[in-house]
């Protein structure tokens, strides 16, 4: 199999628990495979509570409780109770949908850390219309009880085309909540985001603009708010060093149980993703062909293999030379130095005529209906 | 943000300070985030629990590992910490 690396791996340190698929809000850019619809099956709780068991027993510390909507399960209070029995640093990562203020209370006492809550744009018309979901007033009050209730509450807004341009507003709404922490997330294009990439892809100018006011508000809230900035990999020149490499660092456990080297890895062709009703994580982590398959620098093609800055990005991201190149062995076309890299321009290029068109196609909702349709 | 001399530090209630069996090391968790830390900064931080103020922290640690002149590791240390968060004043 591609790079089997008979060294011992480093221990997981990142669980990602998608609890569900399931989701009230629909935002085109959302990172679950466009397929979900057909992995309705989930894990039972007693499934869960061992996941969680044996990652923790390898060294898994931070634990993000996320899906689709994770709130959407009945048993989230238990896990995470069995999650802070543990020791996990537990990140409840929601729309805030349907979360209330006893929820809330609930979860606290049952030991959860931190949630982080999604804003979609700055305006009430805009985020509704993004989420599908009119959902903006909603939020905004979960936010002030995330504050209340004495957690650290991260808000993340998700940005792209459409409300790259609200910048300065999105950073007051954050300072008008009282956010600790800001995670502006460029959009990455994967799954659903790749479907919608031609409506989503801002241009070079927007993103320079933008990412100059959120720098300049980094300093003024410095000791206040800390802003994670999601770099917009398109306009960059190398690729990110994605999921710190393969296999050394993230687990991600889908709904169904599947096991992936990255949210995005089900979407790759040949892994064959063990499943945790079959393995326990040890043997998975260990020993899998779909954990191995791109660890260490055997399986990878020129111009990475001589590259003198592999240890750095490890090739990038191999979903994105999928994606783009039809390769999952190519290096990620974000660097200048792949011979695929024109797709990247050739992708702005698109998206830049797309918004010139008279006739533009409607933004793709991501839905069980839209999913049956494109899988 | 200066050191008041004066006041006890106390660790952030945004933060964790967890020992990590597997790791065999003490680590700071926040969302979606971990610092990992070596002896010295574990010792420092654990005795940041609201009752001490610089010197008695130099004083505890001095005392603790038999030593002397430890003043300025710790003020640079507990400056990168307060700057960080992970720890506060008042």
């Amino acid at each position: 199999m591609a790079g089997f690396n008979k060294t011992k791996p480093t221990p997981p340190r990142w669980l990602l628990a998608e609890l569900s698929y399931a989701c009230p809000l629909q935002c085109p850019y959302c990172s679950n495979p466009i397929d979900y619809a057909q992995h309705q099956s989930e894990l039972t709780t007693e499934d869960w509570k061992r996941v969680l068991t044996q990652a923790r027993k390898m060294g898994a510390v931070q634990l993000g409780f996320s899906g689709g909507e994770p709130l959407t399960r009945k048993d989230l209070p238990e896990l995470v109770k069995h999650a802070r029995d543990l020791g996990y640093y537990s990140n409840l990562i929601t729309s805030g949908y349907g979360l209330t203020e006893e929820k809330i209370i609930q979860l606290k006492e049952a030991g959860l850390d931190h949630i982080q809550v999604s804003i979609q744009a700055s305006t009430q018309e805009l985020s509704d219309h993004l989420a599908g979901t009119e959902s903006y007033q909603h939020k905004k009050e979960v936010a002030h009880l995330v504050k209340k209730h004495g957690y650290p509450m991260v808000l993340c807004v998700v940005i792209h085309r459409e409300n790259i341009h609200q910048m300065p507003q999105i950073l007051e709404m954050a300072e008008e909540l009282g956010a600790d922490y800001l995670e502006l997330a460029n959009t990455q294009y994967y799954g659903w985001a790749h479907v919608n990439r031609d409506l989503l892809l801002p241009t070079k100018e927007q993103f320079k603009q933008a990412e100059e006011i959120a720098q300049a508000f980094k300093e003024k809230v410095a000791g206040r708010m800390k802003i994670y900035y999601v770099v917009p990999d398109f306009y960059e020149d190398r690729p990110k060093a994605c999921m710190n490499g393969w296999g050394t660092t993230f687990l991600t456990i889908a709904p169904d149980g599947v096991a992936l080297p990255c949210h995005s890895a089900r979407e790759l062709p040949g892994l064959d993703c063990p499943n945790v009703k079959d393995y326990s994580i040890e043997q998975i982590w260990n020993e899998s062909k779909a954990f191995n398959f791109f660890r260490g620098f055997e399986w990878m093609k020129e111009p990475c293999r001589s590259c003198d800055e592999k240890e750095k990005d490890f090739g990038g991201c191999r979903c994105q030379a999928y994606l783009l190149t039809g390769d999952m062995y190519n290096a990620d076309p974000v660097c200048s130095k792949s011979p695929d890299h024109a797709t990247i321009q050739q992708a702005i290029d698109s998206a830049r005529a797309s918004t010139l068109s008279a006739d533009e196609k409607p933004l793709i909702f991501r839905n069980s209906k839209n999913s049956r349709t494109l899988s | 943000m200066a050191i008041n001399p004066d006041l006890p530090f106390k660790f952030s209630p945004m933060h964790r300070l967890q020992w990590e069996e597997a790791q065999q090391k003490d680590v700071i968790l926040y969302p979606e985030g971990m610092v990992e830390l070596n002896q010295s900064s574990a010792e420092i931080l654990k005795l940041c629990d609201g009752t001490r103020n610089i010197a008695q922290i130099v004083n505890d640690l001095e005392h603790k590992f038999a030593t002397t002149g430890l003043t300025n590791d710790i003020t640079s240390f507990l400056e990168v910490a307060l700057k960080n968060g992970w720890i506060q004043q008042n």
